[in-house]
């Protein structure tokens, strides 16, 4: 069992000045696992990621990556680990060839091995026919995947992803995700990933830790963190109804099987309900107001819905009103100068 | 620190600043702009900073008051026609005739003209009398510079025409003519340099270029440099990799250096091909010198890059410091020019000895035992700063 853990954080706090970042967090991550650290901006991901990866220290508190201290043994852990960063680590410049040698030299991959394994990583990502162009040429999703290629160049066991599908489209999302999984299959790479997006969590990650404020609030598998929500019982419609009407709405709030109904726009309505009958009382119910239903879908509760339930708000109301309600105007120096150390 | 680490140290370290180079090098706007800037630099200063031959056309208003003395007006006449010689066969002055006193102040306030002179109305009769000949020079106190060299060349041109009369006066009391100068001015001065050969403002100049684009570079190029990378966030990529905290600065400074002495290089070629500059002592001294002048802002460059966390900072500060540097440390301006506080401010700043020896090096062809005291002070200077630059960079990489 203790052979399992890959990364142990012990009490890991970070303060900058009299604002904490990070507040006493501790869990484990087992080997080749994929754990998610979801939560919205500022909640200290970043920072989380950035004392495991060596580049800020603690403030208090330790980690061990494969038993090495973070601190301490700092440089063996930077044997062990690959930073995919938010911003990308590519120097515009030179080629993206040129990029990879540089990087690999850091790491004393003898010559020949690195040249092989940046031919290797370069066809794995399909950019072999760009090996000689300069990055600043690149698309946003090719520099995204030179990224993330880049931290894969010392092989490393443990893989830290800071948003690694931030800005990128739809398709290149998709890329960039399949590789992800492809990377923890073949490798059986330990990997590290912040996300604000809860369908990215839920589709990657074997367990995930919510954080808000600088701590844990809830650390799971998507399964199980979405039963938090909902017992068994539980039941999420959303129904498409072209003559809906406000009296509809209230009578089903009305309903005592039915916990919540979010309209979503004209015609789409969301009911969060419990029970067995609950399905049949809420069709009779817009069957008795003669309502014309289009479509009836029945849903799996969200990860947005578990941070609801968690935290009490919505990911998106604490993203933007966090930052000027606690910290005014000062906040975005702090968060400037914590990017840099 | 074991031999290997040692060793990785060097060869990342050199790795960083190959990389920081071939980056100088693909910027092609980059490239044209750290050789033109020195380019620039020469030519401003060089042709604007004035110098005695190169006042030209000035122009200056001619008033002949002169009434004559029983109907001979010579003394004028021979004063006019001699400063008319010189104006056509120089470019120095343009002669305008003006009527009065008045005019000319007129003249000079409208911007006609930068100077008049005045021969009195007793000129003539005073001169043949015996007595002295007034010769009134109108200046432009607003063109104070201007006006002070141009009353030293005219003081020259009426010194001359005077001598002229006065030996012409003894011979006609009976000295003998081969003597005659010798009697009227008994001292002949002489000016020579230490160094023989032309000497220009450029000579004077480009040694303290060379030093401030060397310093330049040293100073404000690392902290630049590292913000950059800092912002665009690619320096994690370097510190998350298991290399020495110490090999990216050594790194970073490898290639400020490299480009420091390149355009160092540059300069000393622009300036000995096209400005007539003459180096009178070793190639080398300079080019050891160049190094210690890195040496000892390196450090300065380090601390003040641990200071600053972004770029706009690094800048900011740069430039405040860089400016009285370049203004205080005699590069543009003799130190002895300066006032006695500015004097003792010139004293403290590490580019001083570095233009002072390079000058003495280059203009006076001095060796290296002549410049011991500005060598002690500069490696003092590095030594320090790196010492204090070490742990202080050591610490601001790892918050």
């Amino acid at each position: 069992m203790e052979n399992d853990v890959m990364i142990e954080l012990k009490n890991l706090t970070k303060k900058f000045n009299d604002f904490t970042a990070v507040d006493h967090i501790s869990f484990d991550v087992k080997k080749s696992e994929v754990f998610g650290l979801l939560g919205p901006n500022g909640a200290g991901k970043t920072t989380i990621i950035r004392m495991l990866s060596t580049l800020t220290r603690p403030t208090e508190g330790t980690a061990t990556i494969g038993g090495y201290d973070i601190v301490k043994q700092d440089n063996k852990v930077r044997q062990l680990i690959g930073l995919v960063s938010e911003k990308m680590i590519m120097y515009d410049r030179l080629t993206a060839k040129e990029n990879l040698r540089f990087f690999g030299k850091l790491y004393n991959i003898p010559k020949n091995t690195l040249n092989e394994r940046i031919g290797e990583l370069l066809e794995l990502v399909q950019l072999t026919k760009w090996k000689d162009s300069k990055v600043g040429t690149f698309s946003t999703g090719m520099r995204q995947r030179m990224n993330v290629v880049r931290a894969l160049l010392n092989m490393p066991k443990v893989l830290f992803l800071d948003e690694p599908t931030l800005g990128l489209d739809p398709q290149s999302t998709v890329e960039v995700r399949e590789f992800i999984k492809k990377i923890n299959k073949e490798n059986k790479t330990t990997i590290i990933l912040t996300t604000h997006m809860m369908n990215e969590a839920d589709r990657l990650c074997d367990r995930i830790g919510i954080i808000d404020n600088g701590q844990i609030t809830a650390l799971d598998t998507s399964t199980n963190l979405k039963k938090l929500v909902s017992g068994d019982d539980a039941t999420v419609l959303k129904l498409e109804i072209p003559n809906l009407t406000k009296k509809m709405v209230t009578k089903m709030e009305s309903l005592d099987c039915v916990k919540s109904v979010a309209q979503e726009n004209a015609s789409h309505i969301k009911i969060h309900a419990t029970g067995d009958k609950a399905f049949d009382a809420i069709i009779d119910a817009v069957r008795a107001e003669n309502a014309k239903i289009n479509s009836i879908e029945k849903l799996q509760p969200t990860l947005e819905d578990v941070f609801l339930h968690i935290t009490g708000r919505e990911v998106r109301d604490k993203a933007d009103t966090k930052i000027p309600v606690k910290h005014g105007p000062g906040h975005r120096g702090f968060r400037q100068r914590r990017r840099v150390r | 620190m074991s031999r290997m680490g040692a060793k990785n140290m060097i060869s990342h370290s050199f790795r960083i600043a190959w990389k920081d180079l071939l980056e100088v090098f693909r910027n092609r706007m980059g490239l044209v702009l750290l050789i033109l800037m020195p380019i620039f630099m020469m030519v401003m200063v060089g042709y604007i900073y004035p110098s005695d031959n190169s006042l030209s056309n000035v122009t200056v208003a001619l008033v002949n008051e002169d009434v004559g003395y029983g109907g001979y007006t010579n003394a004028s006449s021979t004063l006019i026609a001699i400063l008319e010689n010189a104006n056509n066969s120089t470019d120095l002055m343009t002669l305008t005739t003006a009527s009065s006193f008045d005019e000319v102040r007129e003249m000079i306030q409208r911007g006609d003209v930068d100077a008049g002179i005045i021969i009195s109305s007793d000129f003539t009769s005073s001169i043949m009398n015996g007595q002295q000949g007034t010769i009134t020079l109108v200046t432009d106190q607003s063109n104070l510079q201007m006006s002070s060299m141009l009353q030293a060349v005219l003081q020259e041109v009426f010194d001359q025409l005077g001598t002229g009369l006065a030996q012409q006066n003894v011979q006609s009391l009976g000295v003998d003519p081969s003597n005659s100068l010798a009697v009227v001015q008994p001292y002949n001065v002489q000016t020579e340099g230490a160094i023989e050969g032309d000497f220009s403002y450029f000579d004077f100049v480009a040694p303290g270029i060379i030093a401030m684009t060397v310093m330049m570079s040293v100073m404000t190029g690392l902290p630049v440099a590292i913000s950059e990378e800092r912002e665009s966030g690619t320096l994690d990529g370097m510190m998350v990799a298991p290399i020495s905290r110490l090999s990216v600065i050594l790194g970073k400074t490898l290639a400020q250096i490299g480009r420091g002495l390149l355009q160092g290089l540059i300069i000393i070629v622009i300036a000995v091909s096209f400005f007539g500059v003459t180096i009178h002592g070793s190639i080398l001294l300079v080019f050891a010198l160049l190094l210690l002048c890195v040496f000892s802002f390196v450090g300065l460059g380090i601390v003040l890059t641990s200071f600053t966390k972004d770029q706009e900072t690094a800048t900011m500060l740069m430039t405040t410091i860089m400016f009285p540097m370049m203004f205080l440390s005699g590069v543009f301006f003799p130190i002895e020019q300066m006032p006695w506080f500015m004097q003792t401010l010139s004293n403290v700043l590490p580019l001083t000895y570095v233009t002072g020896a390079l000058r003495k090096v280059m203009v006076l062809g001095a060796d290296i035992s002549m410049i011991t005291t500005e060598l002690a002070i500069l490696i003092g200077f590095g030594t320090v700063m790196i010492a204090i630059a070490v742990p202080v960079f050591k610490r601001a990489m790892t918050s």
